[in-house]
C-alpha cells in the first residue's frame, strides 16, 4: 500500500475543508496538507446552499442581537461561549471571502448587500443571488489553487482513521478510479465531511451526504452530540425534496394553505402584515414553520399533490424581474422541475430533511476528545446550533470554524512527530482487508439499495417533525435489524475500478450507524425542544431534566450508549422561546426582568 | 398523461468495464418511469433494481454540482435536468461525455479539465491590496454584472463535449476555462489580466476556437462561454497589436 505523509490531513473538501486547508497553508507554508475528498471539491454539497451567510453588518445591528437570535433559535441548547466567539468572527470572515473574490450581491453604493432570514432580528445575511453556497465553494476551491502546500486527493474515499499511541495518525483512503488503497499518515486530522441527511427518505441533500466522517469518529469512540435534532426545511419540492431557499421568504414570499390563508398566524407567529417583519410569520424559524405545516395537514387544510400534501409558497407579488434578480435558481427549478412559473403561480412545497444540528463532539476550538482529531462544519457539533439552526448560520460556520480547525490542527501537527509507519501500515492493511471483504463475501443475500430504502423510510416514520415513543421504538428496532442484515450484503459489482456499488455499501454502513445514534438519542429525550417535538406526554421543554446535550457513544453491535453533558450558559438564561407578537412581548419582559435585577446583559 | 402514471421506457447505456470489456458495449434496460423523472433517476433505478455495477457520477440532483454530465441521444446534457418523458416512446441513449477518456461506464477522466482550470490563476490577484480591517472592496452592481455570468460555471464540462476543437486537439484551453479566465479578468478587484492574457495569447488559448458556438448552446447555466472566448479574442488581438505601439499595460 502506498503511504503518503502529510502534516495535516483533511477529510472533505467542501466549504469547511477548503477553508481549513487555506488556514493551514497560510499559518505555515512549510506544513504539508493532504486534502482528501470522495468527489472533486466543487461537487461538495456546500454547492447547493442557496440563501446566504450571516454576519452582523448594519449599523443598527449588534453582536448581542445575533447571539440572542442564535441562542433563542436553538432553544437554549447552544454553547453560549462558542456562539459569542462565532458572532464576533462572522463579519471579518465574510470580508475575507469578499477579498478572495466571492461575488456577493451589492447595494448601489458598492457595499455588500444583506437580506432578511428566518429567526433573525435584523437583516444580516450576505448573499450571492440564490447561489451563495455555490459561489462560496467555487471561490474557496479556486483560491486554494494558490497554495502549493495543499495536495489534493480528489475522488479518494476515506474508509477509516488510523489511531495509535492514543492519537489519530492518519486515514486510509481508496482511490476510486483504481480501487487502490492509500495510507495518508498525518500528525493531525480534520474531519469536514458534511451532514447525514441521506439517512432520511425525502431530503434536500446531495447523494454524497452520507455521514461518513461522523461515523468514522463515532466508531473510534468520539461521541456524537445532539443527534436527535434534525432540521426539516419547510419549503422543499414534493417528491425529490429539492430546496426552495428561505430567501424566498426573506425576499417577501408567503406561505398559504389550500384556502389561500396565511396559516402561520394560527401558530404563534402572527399577526400577519403585508410587509415582511423579521421574526414574524414567514420569517419565523424553520422548526416552527415545519411544525405548522404538520398541524395544517392534520386539519385537512393542505393541498393534495402527486407526492403528498403540500402548502403553497407564493412569490407572485414579487414580479418576474425581481425574482430573476434575487432568486434566479429558484425560478429555474420551479419552471424546469415542476412546470410552475413562480411569477404566475404559487409553488407547491412541503418540509423535507435538510440539516443535522448534531455531530461529532467538539470543543469551541473544533477539537475532539481523541488527540489530533478535529471536526468542522455540518459533521461537527461545535455547539452553535442547539436544538434548531437558524438559516444562514451554517455557511458562516464553515468559514469561521474552518479557519479555527486549520489553525488548531497546524499547532497540533507542529507539536507532534509522525508515528511509526510500519505499525500504522499494518492497521491500514486490516482496514483494507475488512473493506475488500464486502466485495469478496460469499453467500450474501441482501441488496444494499433495499436496506438503504428501508432505513430511510423508517427514519422518516420514527424521527419526523413530531415524534412518539411507539414509532421511535419501531425505528430503533428496524435500524438494529438492518445493521445485522447489513453484514449479509451481496454486491453486483466485484471489480476494482469505479466500483460505486461497493462504495455505496460502505456509505450505507456509515448511514446506519449515524441513524442508530439519531433514533436512540431521540427516544431518550423525553421533552420537546426545537426540532425535537413529541406528542406522547412530553410536549413541553423540560429544563430541569433536559437542558443537556445528548451524547451517543458507539457500542459495536449493540445500541449506542446515551449519556448527557452540560450546556454552557454564559449570559442568556433559558427563557420563553416565542416569535411574532408573542416574541416581542417575551423580549420586553426579559429586558424588564433583567433591568430589575440590575443585569446589563442581553 | 398524468404525472403519476407509470410507463416503461428503454434506456440504452454505453457500458465500459475496464476489467472485463475490450471496448464499450451497449446494454438496454427497461425502466418504469413517471412524468417527472429525470434521466438520472432512470439510471438510479437501474443501479438500485437491475444492475448495481452500473457506474455514474451524481450528487445534488438540481443542476448545480456539475457531476452528472453525459451524452443523451448524442447531446451533452446534465442527467438530472433532462426528463425521460421527452424521449418516450423512443429510446434514451446514454453515453459517457464525449471528448474525455472513459474510466468506467458513464464516468470520464476529468484531470485534463481540472488541470487547465488550475493553470489560469483562477483567483483574485488584487489590483490594490486591502486589509480585512479596511473592509470589503466596493463593487457596484454594474461592476458585478461585468463578470457574474462567467462566474456561474458549474464545471460540468458539457461545453468541452460540445467543442469540435477540443475534440480534435485537447491542447486547446476550451470554453469553460476561458470563461473562468474572463471572469477574473473582468472583476474590478483583480489586477492580473496581463498575466492571464499571456496564457491566452498562446495558440492553444483562444485562437484555436473556430466560433462554432455549440458550447454556449449546451451550457445549462447560461454562462455563454463562446462570448467569453470571443471577448478574449478581441482583447488578445488588441494586446498583440498594441504592444508594438504602446507601453506595457496599455492594452487594458
Amino acid at each position: 500500500m502506498e503511504i503518503f505523509k502529510a502534516d495535516v490531513a483533511i477529510v472533505g473538501a467542501g466549504g469547511a475543508g477548503l477553508r481549513a486547508a487555506i488556514a493551514v497553508a497560510e499559518a505555515d507554508p512549510s506544513l504539508s496538507i493532504a486534502l482528501i475528498s470522495k468527489v472533486y471539491p466543487m461537487r461538495s454539497h456546500t454547492v447547493a446552499a442557496e440563501g446566504g451567510a450571516a454576519a452582523v453588518t448594519q449599523a443598527h445591528d449588534t453582536l448581542d442581537y445575533h447571539f440572542n437570535d442564535t441562542v433563542g433559535g436553538g432553544d437554549w441548547l447552544c454553547e453560549q461561549d462558542v456562539v459569542e466567539f462565532f458572532v464576533g468572527q462572522c463579519h471579518r470572515e465574510m470580508v475575507q471571502m469578499e477579498h478572495w473574490g466571492c461575488p456577493w450581491s451589492r447595494r448601489p453604493d458598492g457595499h455588500v448587500n444583506v437580506r432578511a432570514f428566518g429567526g433573525m432580528k435584523i437583516e444580516r445575511t450576505w448573499f450571492a443571488a440564490d447561489k451563495t453556497g455555490f459561489h462560496m465553494l467555487h471561490t474557496l476551491f479556486q483560491t486554494s489553487i494558490k497554495y502549493p502546500s495543499i495536495k489534493r486527493f480528489d475522488e479518494h474515499f476515506c474508509v477509516d482513521l488510523v489511531v495509535d499511541e492514543g492519537r489519530v495518525q492518519g486515514v486510509v483512503a481508496i482511490e476510486i478510479a483504481t480501487g487502490e488503497f492509500r495510507l495518508i499518515q498525518a500528525k493531525s486530522v480534520i474531519i469536514a465531511t458534511g451532514g447525514a441527511g441521506r439517512v432520511f427518505r425525502e431530503n434536500t441533500n446531495g447523494g454524497i451526504v452520507t455521514g461518513d466522517g461522523m461515523a468514522l469518529a463515532y466508531r473510534h469512540g468520539v461521541p456524537l452530540r445532539d443527534m436527535e435534532f434534525v432540521q426539516y426545511h419547510p419549503t422543499c419540492m414534493p417528491g425529490t425534496g429539492l430546496l426552495f431557499t428561505e430567501a424566498c421568504r426573506g425576499e417577501g414570499g408567503l406561505l398559504i394553505n389550500k384556502d389561500g390563508y396565511r396559516y402561520l398566524q394560527d401558530y404563534g407567529l402572527g399577526p400577519a402584515s403585508d410587509k415582511p417583519r423579521n421574526k414574524f410569520m414567514e420569517l419565523g424559524p424553520r422548526d416552527r414553520l415545519s411544525q405548522a405545516y404538520w398541524h395544517e395537514k392534520q386539519k385537512g387544510r393542505t393541498i393534495q399533490g402527486k407526492h403528498g400534501e403540500c402548502v403553497h409558497l407564493d412569490l407572485r407579488h414579487l414580479g418576474e424581474a425581481y425574482l430573476r434578480e434575487r432568486l434566479p435558481q429558484i425560478y429555474e427549478l420551479a419552471v424546469e422541475y415542476l412546470g410552475v412559473d413562480p411569477a404566475k403561480e404559487p409553488i407547491p412545497v412541503l418540509p423535507a430533511v435538510h440539516y443535522t444540528m448534531g455531530g461529532i463532539l467538539a470543543d469551541g476550538k473544533t477539537a475532539s476528545g481523541l488527540p489530533g482529531l478535529y471536526s468542522v462544519g455540518e459533521c461537527s457539533s461545535v455547539g452553535i446550533h442547539g436544538a434548531n439552526r437558524l438559516g444562514s448560520n451554517s455557511l458562516t460556520e464553515l468559514i469561521v470554524f474552518g479557519k479555527v480547525a486549520g489553525l488548531e490542527a497546524s499547532a497540533f501537527a507542529k507539536a507532534h512527530v509522525h508515528g511509526k509507519s510500519d505499525l500504522l501500515h499494518k492497521q491500514a492493511e486490516d482496514v483494507q482487508r475488512r473493506a475488500q471483504a464486502i466485495i469478496t463475501r460469499q453467500g450474501g443475500t441482501e441488496r444494499s439499495s433495499v436496506l438503504r430504502k428501508e432505513m430511510a423510510q423508517s427514519m422518516e416514520n420514527g424521527c419526523g417533525i413530531y415524534r412518539e415513543a411507539k414509532s421511535m421504538q419501531a425505528t430503533c428496532d428496524t435500524i438494529d435489524t438492518l445493521r445485522q442484515r447489513y453484514k449479509k450484503i451481496r454486491l453486483d459489482d466485484h471489480s476494482k475500478a469505479w466500483n460505486t456499488d461497493w462504495l455505496m455499501a460502505i456509505e450505507l454502513g456509515f448511514l446506519l450507524d449515524v441513524a442508530q445514534a439519531m433514533v436512540y438519542s431521540a427516544i431518550n429525550r423525553k421533552e420537546s425542544r426545537g426540532s425535537h417535538q413529541r406528542l406522547d406526554g412530553y410536549t413541553e421543554r423540560d429544563d430541569v431534566n433536559f437542558l443537556k446535550h445528548s451524547l451517543a457513544t458507539f457500542a459495536g453491535d449493540d445500541a449506542p450508549r446515551i449519556s448527557y453533558g452540560d450546556v454552557k450558559i454564559t449570559k442568556s438564561p433559558p427563557g420563553t422561546r416565542a416569535y411574532g407578537a408573542a416574541g416581542e412581548k417575551a423580549d420586553a419582559e426579559r429586558k424588564a426582568q433583567q433591568a430589575a435585577q440590575g443585569g446589563s446583559h442581553v | 398523461m398524468s404525472d403519476t402514471t407509470t410507463r416503461i421506457i428503454e434506456i440504452e447505456v454505453l457500458r465500459y468495464r475496464p476489467e472485463q470489456d475490450a471496448e464499450p458495449v451497449k446494454e438496454t434496460f427497461q425502466v418504469p418511469f413517471t412524468n417527472d423523472m429525470s434521466v438520472l433517476q432512470g439510471l438510479q433505478y437501474i443501479k438500485d433494481e437491475l444492475d448495481g455495477s452500473l457506474s455514474f457520477r451524481w450528487s445534488c440532483r438540481m443542476a448545480i454540482c456539475g457531476s452528472c454530465g453525459m451524452m443523451i441521444n448524442g447531446k451533452p446534457k446534465l442527467g438530472c435536468q433532462t426528463f425521460l418523458r421527452d424521449y418516450y416512446p423512443g429510446l434514451v441513449r446514454v453515453e459517457a461525455l464525449a471528448h474525455f477518456p472513459i474510466e468506467k461506464d458513464l464516468v470520464v477522466g476529468v484531470e485534463d479539465f481540472v488541470g487547465k482550470l488550475a493553470s489560469i490563476k483562477p483567483f483574485i490577484i488584487p489590483k490594490e491590496p486591502r486589509t480585512l480591517e479596511q473592509g470589503e472592496y466596493l463593487q457596484t452592481p454594474a461592476q458585478r454584472d461585468e463578470y457574474e455570468q462567467f462566474s456561474s460555471c458549474i464545471n460540468c464540462m458539457l461545453c468541452y463535449a460540445a467543442c469540435p476543437q477540443y475534440g480534435l486537439n485537447n491542447e486547446f484551453m476550451g470554453p469553460g476555462v476561458l470563461a473562468l479566465l474572463h471572469r477574473y479578468n473582468a472583476d474590478s478587484r483583480d489586477g492580473a489580466r496581463e498575466e492571464r492574457m499571456q496564457i491566452v495569447h498562446q495558440e492553444e488559448g483562444v485562437w484555436s476556437c473556430t466560433a462554432v458556438g455549440y458550447c454556449s448552446e449546451v451550457c445549462p447555466k447560461g454562462v455563454d462561454p463562446a462570448n467569453a472566448v470571443n471577448q478574449n479574442k478581441v482583447n488578445s488581438a488588441k494586446d498583440f497589436f498594441l504592444r508594438f505601439v504602446a507601453p506595457k499595460g496599455a492594452g487594458k
